[in-house]
Order: structure tokens, then sequence, then C-alpha cells
């Protein structure tokens, strides 16, 4: 049997997460296909260079500009006879989206994978990572979600998927709308996939300040995150957020300033190479995962912080 | 408009839960359970498009054992109308809770069903997009705003980088996160008079499903500890080692 990955996309480029899951599906050891829903050909044309794929089944039409998780569905559920393994990023696109499709085919799905033991057994997270659970999966077609921070990107380039075109299944009447949104724009690299992170929490003490974790991302070409604290207390926006209720990263380098260190926080950030934590209360749990810990007050350390890099 | 939402009995966030001593499972003896966080932030929903004179009715649903009864308690003090227990002692995964609460979607035909994202537990986020599947209805998953108009529902949604607006036409199935609303306090009186509320119970068996464990949990464990570092004791010491000994910055 064979395994499809969902393809994630801007409609320009593929998402660094479609890499990782990638890399994840073909620890399955079976051939890898994948699947494009999209506007035009282009993507199809990028995703059958991904190394070491097989084929690439694309779907084009209007109605998959905006990733809605029913037209996606119908695509799925047209090819799904083929496959016995549906591997997704567990991004917001992977997590609306699989759940949809293991329900119509009475799957049991396993969210947030972070090490395939083998192609029955998964290890992943439970209480906000405060335990690793060991699954067996009973079933003979099995819906797998990734945590992208635990697997390597696969390499996008060098790889000769044959693309196979597929018409587009009949959707029954659209009942869901795409409306419009907001993304945030920024020159600095995406939370998920920076080489660096620095993240602010409730120790920041304004949205304002957040600028200075701006400067010191700039020098650094780093992203900047938040803690839940932080992105409640109105400080940063949602898509900011780092931890159990945001996203997983595992950056070369995380700076935590103003973070306590809650475990909810610790799930999202705590398989980073090196961390650095930065705050004033001296007992704050943060340190106890810090590589580096400096005891300071914040708006004295990040300016010097910048003018030093 | 009918809201049915769905109440998870969950350990309360603050408690750091920890494998048992046979690495079969948690250990949760003598956790302290509380509703779970998103459910209570789809419930402040459902009460406040209830007081806003969207909604007739709000309906809390649980699937558990005869513990839950504290939590739907606990929902209808907040402002739920009334309250259903799906009765069972067995295990229940994601798939099996969203056929469970297909069968009530079909005995009380909701408009709308306000549920959780995820429960912080299992961190499966899954239920409300199953539901919406079998049931063939939209869904807007991961909701930080909602504006009910006559036959759709507006939701604006946090994505990964951004936010995101559907409109899907109702019924509709709607999860939520974080910051759609901060959720209230019980008051003194509410409480009270939820003991007045009712809450109907069915044994799980009644609905004629058969629930089977399609993903077994084997171990369970810690995860590897990261040893703690060092303090250093200035910027300069600490680009020093980031430089030097880490060399993760030039």
């Amino acid at each position: 049997m064979r395994t499809l990955v969902i393809v994630e996309h801007d409609n320009e480029n593929i998402s660094s997460s479609t890499l990782c899951a990638v890399s994840a599906a073909q620890k399955l050891g079976q051939d890898v296909d994948l699947l494009v829903a999209s506007s035009a050909n282009h993507i199809a044309e990028k995703a059958q260079q991904i190394m070491g794929i097989s084929k690439v089944l694309n779907f084009v039409g209007d109605n998959f500009k905006n990733e809605i998780a029913e037209d996606l569905t119908a695509c799925i559920l047209a090819v799904s006879k083929d496959y016995n393994f549906f591997v997704a990023s567990s991004s917001t696109t992977g997590k609306n989206l699989m759940p949809r499709i293991s329900a119509l085919l009475d799957i049991q799905q396993i969210s947030e994978v972070i090490e395939i033991v083998s192609n029955n057994t998964f290890k992943k997270p439970i209480y906000a990572g405060a335990c690793i659970a060991t699954v067996e999966s009973q079933q003979e077609k099995n819906i797998i979600t990734v945590r992208t921070t635990a697997f390597e990107k696969a390499v996008p380039e060098g790889g000769s998927g044959q693309i196979e075109n597929i018409d587009i299944p009949e959707v029954e009447s659209r009942k869901s709308v795409f409306v419009g949104n907001e993304l945030t724009v920024s020159d600095r690299p995406e939370l998920t996939s920076a080489d660096i992170v620095i993240s602010g929490g409730r120790g920041m003490q304004d949205g304002n300040n957040f600028a200075l974790l701006d400067s010191v991302a700039n020098k650094l070409n780093a992203a900047v995150g938040a803690s839940r604290a932080a992105v409640d207390s109105g400080f940063a926006p949602n898509d900011y957020q780092v931890g159990q209720t945001g996203k997983s990263v595992a950056p070369n380098l995380y700076i935590a300033v103003g973070i306590s260190g809650a475990i909810q926080h610790l799930a999202g950030m705590k398989d980073s190479k090196t961390i650095v934590a930065i705050n004033k209360d001296e007992e704050a749990p943060i340190f106890k995962v810090a590589d580096y810990g400096l005891v300071g007050d914040l708006f004295e350390v990040l300016p010097e912080l910048e003018s030093k890099i | 408009m009918k809201i049915l939402v769905p109440i998870k009995r969950v350990n309360d966030y603050n408690v750091k839960v920890r494998p048992n001593q046979s690495n079969t499972d948690v250990d949760l003896t003598n956790v302290k359970m509380a509703v779970n966080p998103f459910c209570e932030i789809a419930l402040e929903e459902a009460i406040r498009i209830k007081e806003a004179g969207n909604a007739e009715e709000v309906v809390a649903v649980s699937v558990g054992s005869e513990k839950n009864q504290e939590q739907l308690r606990t929902a209808l003090a907040l402002g739920a109308d009334r309250a259903i227990l799906i009765k069972t002692e067995v295990e229940v995964q994601p798939l099996d809770v969203a056929k469970i609460l297909v069968k009530i979607f079909e005995k009380e035909n909701p408009k709308l069903v306000l549920m959780g994202k995820q429960g912080i537990d299992g961190d499966h986020n899954q239920t409300g997009q199953m539901l919406g599947a079998m049931l063939s209805i939209p869904q807007a998953t991961f909701a930080s705003k909602v504006e009910i108009n006559a036959d759709s529902v507006n939701v604006t949604r946090e994505i990964d980088g951004g936010l995101e607006t559907l409109s899907v036409e109702l019924p509709a199935i709607v999860t939520t996160d974080l910051r759609l609303n901060e959720p209230r306090y019980a008051s003194l009186p509410n409480i009270m008079k939820a003991k007045r509320k009712p809450i109907d119970e069915i044994n799980l068996e009644e609905l004629g499903l058969s629930i089977e464990q399609k993903v077994k949990t084997v171990k369970v464990e810690s995860p590897s500890e990261r040893e703690e570092g060092i303090k250093v004791d200035s910027v300069d010491a600490l680009l020093d080692k980031l430089r030097n000994e880490a060399k993760v910055i030039e």
C-alpha cells in the first residue's frame, strides 16, 4: 500500500511544514504520494520536485484557493481507496482537515505524532507535553498528523514525481464560504521555521514593549513569539503564541524574555537546541530548562543585548 | 435557535499530570477535575448569544461517568438551561464521542454546536471536525469571533499566519479558541438555581453504538528532562556563551 501526504500551500509556495510531513511519511517505508489541491498547476510542479516522492495527485480548481476543509475532504476521499496511510502536518490546516477525513473513513486519527516507532505504533505528547504516550493502532488504515518540530524537512528539490491530474469530485452545494483574511505581514522568518526565536511573556508589561523584542529580532533575523499570558493580556496577536494551544517551535536558539515558564509554554519550545531565559525572578521555572539564564530587568537587558549583537 | 455545547471533564489546567507507577496511563488519583477550558469558552459564547436574543436554549452534554454530573452542574450554574449526560464507564476516543454526539444532535436538532477545539488532556483536536463530517454540515474551527446571522454564522478563525473569516450555513459546528471570550464565574444564587435544573441521563448502550478502542495506549512516560544549565551574570557573558560555546549566533 501507499502513503498520501496532503500538501499545504499559500498558492505560491509549499509550506515548510509539508516538507516535515513528507519526511515523517517516508519513515513508514512505503511509496509516498502527494495530494495537491490548488487554483493553478505550479504548486504541483513544485511538489513533484520534493526528493523521494512518487506521484503528485493534482486537483486544480478555483475552490481550492483557501484550503476550505469541506472541499479538500472531497478530493482526499476520491482517492482514498489506494492508500492505507494519510499524513499531514499538525498546522492549523492539518488540524482543521484531517479529522473530517478520519470520520468519513471511520478511522481514529492520531494527532501530533512526534515519533514513528513502527507502522502501527506512534509516540505523541498528551497533557500539554507533561507525558508522552505510546499508542498502538489496531486499524488497517491510519491517519496521522505530525508535529513538524520532531521531523527534519524533506529536500524540496531534486525529486522527479509524476503529476497525475485528477478531475475535481462533485461537491454538494457549498455551505462554507471564504469571506476574507488578515495575515500577519512580516519581513522576519516564520515562527515555526525560524533558526532563532525570541519570545516575550507577561513580564513585557505592555504590547508596545514588544518593540524591544523586535529590535533584537531584526538584528538576529529571528522570529518573535509570545507566551499565552502575553497573548491573553493583549500584548501580542494569537499567531505569535508558542505552547500547548499555540505553536510548537524547535529553533537553534530560543530566547524567553519575561516568561515564567508555565508547563503549557514549555510544551511548545522545550525541544529547542539552546534555550536562553531572561527574567528578573530567579526562581522562575523557565530557568530549569534554560541552558543560559540571565537574572535581570528585561528593560535594561534587551537594549544592551541589541546594541552588542 | 437551540445551541448544543459538549462539555468535557478534564484535569484542572494548573495541575501537572504525571504517569502512574507502572507507566500504563496517567495518574489522576486525587487530581482536581474541572470543565475543559475550551468548553468553558464555548459555553460562555453560547450564553452570550442567548443573552443577545439570538438563541432560546443552551443545552450542555457530556459523555462519561456519573462524576461528569459535577461539570454539568457547573455548566448549568453558568447559564445552560438543561443538560444531558451520556453515561459510560468505558474509555471513549474522539471518533466515539463524535458518533455519540451525532445521536444527540439528531435528537435535539440544534442550529449550532459550539464546542472546545481540544481537550487539554489528550490534546487531540478532532471531535468537532469529526462531528461536522458525520453530519455533513460545515465547520468553522478555532474561532476568535462569532457573529450570528439569520441562516448563517460568520466566524473569524485563528490560523497559523493570522486570521481567516468564513461564512458557514446553519446548522454548523464552531470550535472555540482562547481569545473568543473570557468566561464568567458562576454566582452563588446561580449555583443554587442550577441544582434545580434538569440533567437527563442516557446510558450509552441505549444509543445502539458499538464503541471499540481502535487506538490503544501501551505506555505513558515522562518526557526526557532537559538538564538545567548555568546562570550568567551579564549580557556580555551571555553573548560570549552564545557565540563561543553554543555557537548559535555570530
